[in-house]
């Protein structure tokens, strides 16, 4: 949206490097994460670009994943930036396989200004956020900035946690089934209305949750059938089956009537020209799992309260590799990954 | 809403149906085989079905022979250059600019509205023309509501003008009027078009009828279709039977929605505050008519009567030799489809557009992008 170059052709950060497609991780693997990519670790590194590390020790794993939460409004229908300060870590933990969560360290930046009892709200909400998830906050950091120098509260996340087995998002094969553990787009499309004050009266509420509970009953019904975890947050299903797919080297078939969405989020999504498939979660989770197991793994979801409906959604397969196609029931077409943020159309 | 909500359900289950698009989509292969030659090519002209069928994917089960050309139906890509400039030095001048988000990122000579407002200019995006009304109540500050869209949309710009809205508020109309364009398609030398499916949901403004004459001195049919995936494919079946019995006449595939003579009343509000004039539509031609603008008697909700607007100041700097290569308007006439061309995909991107088709939702370039175009699946 804004200028990519300065007038002398400098190259600036744009909204579009933060919205977790393409061209975020084309930066971060030309910037950020240069230099660090072929560092001696045993495990997951930065390489992997996934959703944490993993470290051997001993003969377990520790798994180690940091997020910062930025989000406007702060307070929205269904949740707030507390709530997904702890979920989105420990489900970034969980989606490693790691489900029991040592604990989290949580660093919090404030603007001058902010007032004390929104910070009171999000400690509660932080708090019972922690308890849903069986963890608890070890240590943290608080800094104050000046009015204007930041909007409103930053809260970053760390998560440490120990597991016997490691899920790649990388692992998956032909042949593997695609699980999605419930309602897709909830969260984007809750913020969104929110956001732009769109005149949507029916219930849009953001899935955020910590799903650790609901992927510790799936990774236990069959030992060793999850190839591959992601959660759709940013870039929404779309954006972490590309991933999935890519790093993989499997294409994947999506079939879209299976796909559970809600009524109102389809509804809305159709009124704004935007697809549910491109909308950002903060409660779900992609499962890869072999096919012998899907269903013993899609019973164990749905016998969680977060994954009543779970469903079982498409397949991988040897060819298109990289690529995600989408059966709508009435034809075929590739599903993309978005670049930037969805705008709703004209007409 | 609730009612909007239980409308989209229940359409979903009687106009997506999986076994009764199977049997369209085999009639309209045998319809098509019928004719005996291939291709058959026909146009829509609505950016709206290009949507559908991407979405859907209907392009997977459409007969190889059957060539199904997109057309100039996208109101945000046919607006033309001086259009956006208009609105940019506005912007510029310190006027609050509403409009339509896809209208952000449309370029103009150099650089396009999201350009001026990331150099500081107020530019907001509004989903309705009475939204950018309550901008304008809810300040003190002049705000130009840059209008686009073709007679549908242009029917809500007219509701609010003759609504006595405030005084800071006016329109800088880039409003496009349908039928002269198709005239323009169908006259184009070497056009490949026997058919056009029209657009659903601007008949049901302006009527089914309003394609006679039309039908009648080009011989070529025309077929009213909704936008759900078995309106489209019905409309297309019905529209290829009429090529192969020659037998061109309108037809109405969207009864529930279209008449034949369209909503009387949203046709006055349409033709009090405009009136057609010729212009370009960017990338087609110079259409006669093609544009709407505000009557005389509007002159104080007009932009272009309120304010000075010379765009020629935003000439001093030349457009990126990138916008030469471009195929927006072939591609929008239907001689080229977007993998034709060097940028697509590469250079011209929906975050870094060079054409307007690659900004619109309802763009051709866009819809491909978003879609994945039509591979072999």
């Amino acid at each position: 949206m804004t200028a990519t170059t300065t007038a002398r052709g400098e190259a600036l950060i744009t909204l579009r490097h933060g919205a977790g497609g393409r061209a975020m991780r084309q930066l971060i693997g030309e910037t950020l994460a240069a230099g660090y990519l072929q560092s001696p670790v045993e495990g997951i590194g930065l390489a992997a670009m996934d959703d944490g590390a993993a470290l051997r020790v001993g003969d377990r794993w520790l798994v180690v994943t940091t997020d910062s939460h930025v989000v406007h409004p702060i307070f929205f229908p269904g949740g707030d930036i507390g709530r997904l300060a702890v979920a989105g870590t420990v489900n970034d933990l969980a989606m490693m396989g790691a489900t029991a969560p040592l604990g989290l360290t949580c660093a919090v930046v404030i603007e001058e200004g902010f007032r004390r009892s929104d910070l009171e709200r999000l400690q509660r909400s932080m708090q019972e956020t922690c308890r849903e998830a069986g963890v608890t906050i070890l240590t943290g950091d608080t800094k104050v900035m000046g009015r204007g120098e930041l909007d409103g509260i930053v809260i970053n996340t760390t998560g440490v946690a120990l597991t016997d087995a490691v899920v790649p998002d990388a692992g998956l094969r032909p042949g593997d089934r695609l699980l999605v553990t419930g309602s897709i787009g909830d969260h984007g499309m809750a913020l969104m209305v929110k956001r732009h004050g769109l005149a949507i009266e029916a219930e849009l509420r953001s899935d955020v949750a910590p799903i650790n509970g609901m992927i510790a009953a799936a990774l236990a019904a069959r030992p060793g059938a999850v190839t591959a975890m992601k959660d759709p947050t940013r870039g929404g299903v779309a954006s972490a089956l590309h991933e999935m797919a890519e790093k993989s080297g499997v294409g994947i078939v999506i079939h879209e009537p299976d796909v559970p969405v809600s009524q109102t989020v389809r509804a809305a999504a159709e009124m704004l020209g935007l697809d549910p498939f491109q909308i950002a979660n903060e409660g779900k989770a992609l499962l890869g799992v072999r096919p012998d197991a899907a269903d013993a793994v899609l019973a164990a979801l749905r016998g969680h309260p977060l994954g009543a409906s779970a469903a079982i959604v498409g397949e991988c397969i040897p060819d298109h590799v990289g690529r995600v196609i989408l059966d709508t029931g009435l034809g075929r077409r590739l599903l993309v990954e978005v670049e930037g943020e969805p705008l709703p159309r004209i007409c | 809403m609730p009612e909007v909500l239980l409308a989209a359900g229940a359409s979903e289950l009687r106009f997506r149906d999986p076994a009764k698009a199977r049997a369209l989509s085999a009639a309209l292969g045998r319809v098509t085989a019928e004719i005996g030659r291939a291709p058959v090519s026909v146009m829509h002209v609505c950016g709206s079905h290009e949507q559908s069928i991407a979405k859907f994917g209907l392009r997977a089960v459409l007969p190889r022979d059957l060539n199904v050309i997109m057309g100039p139906g996208c109101p945000v890509c046919v607006t033309d250059v001086p259009e956006v400039d208009e609105a940019i030095v506005l912007a510029q001048d310190g006027v609050r600019i509403a409009t339509y988000g896809d209208m952000l990122k449309v370029p103009g000579t150099v650089g396009s509205l999201a350009d001026a407002q990331a150099a500081g200019a107020k530019v907001d995006v509004v989903y309705s023309a009475a939204q950018a009304v309550e901008l304008a109540r809810d300040t003190t500050e002049a705000v130009v509501f840059f209008a686009s869209g073709f007679e549908t949309t242009a029917v809500a710009t007219a509701a609010v003008v003759l609504a006595d809205p405030p005084a800071n508020f006016s329109v800088l109309s880039a409003h496009k009027y349908i039928p002269p364009v198709m005239e323009i398609v169908a006259e184009m030398p070497g056009t490949k078009v026997e058919g056009f499916l029209a657009a659903g949901h601007a008949a049901t403004i302006t009527g089914s009828a309003i394609f006679e004459r039309f039908v009648e001195r080009h011989k070529i049919p025309v077929v009213v279709a909704g936008f759900e995936p078995l309106d489209i494919l019905s409309g297309l079946v019905k529209l290829v039977e009429l090529v192969r019995d020659k037998t061109p006449r309108v037809e109405n595939m969207f009864p529930r929605c279209v008449t034949p003579e369209g909503n009387r009343n949203a046709q006055a509000h349409l033709w009090r505050v405009f009136r057609t004039v010729g212009g370009n539509w960017r990338g087609i031609a110079h259409v006669p008519n093609g544009n709407l603008r505000l009557r005389d008697e509007f002159a104080g909700v007009d932009a272009r009567k309120k304010y000075r607007i010379d765009v020629r100041r935003l000439w001093t700097r030349a457009p990126s030799a990138l916008t030469q290569t471009c195929i927006c308007g072939t591609i929008m006439a239907g001689i080229a489809s977007p993998h034709d061309c060097p940028l697509f995909g590469k250079a011209c991107l929906p975050d870094a557009p060079v054409g307007a088709c690659m900004v619109s939702s309802e763009g051709t370039c866009k819809i491909w992008y978003q879609y994945g175009g039509h591979p072999n699946l």
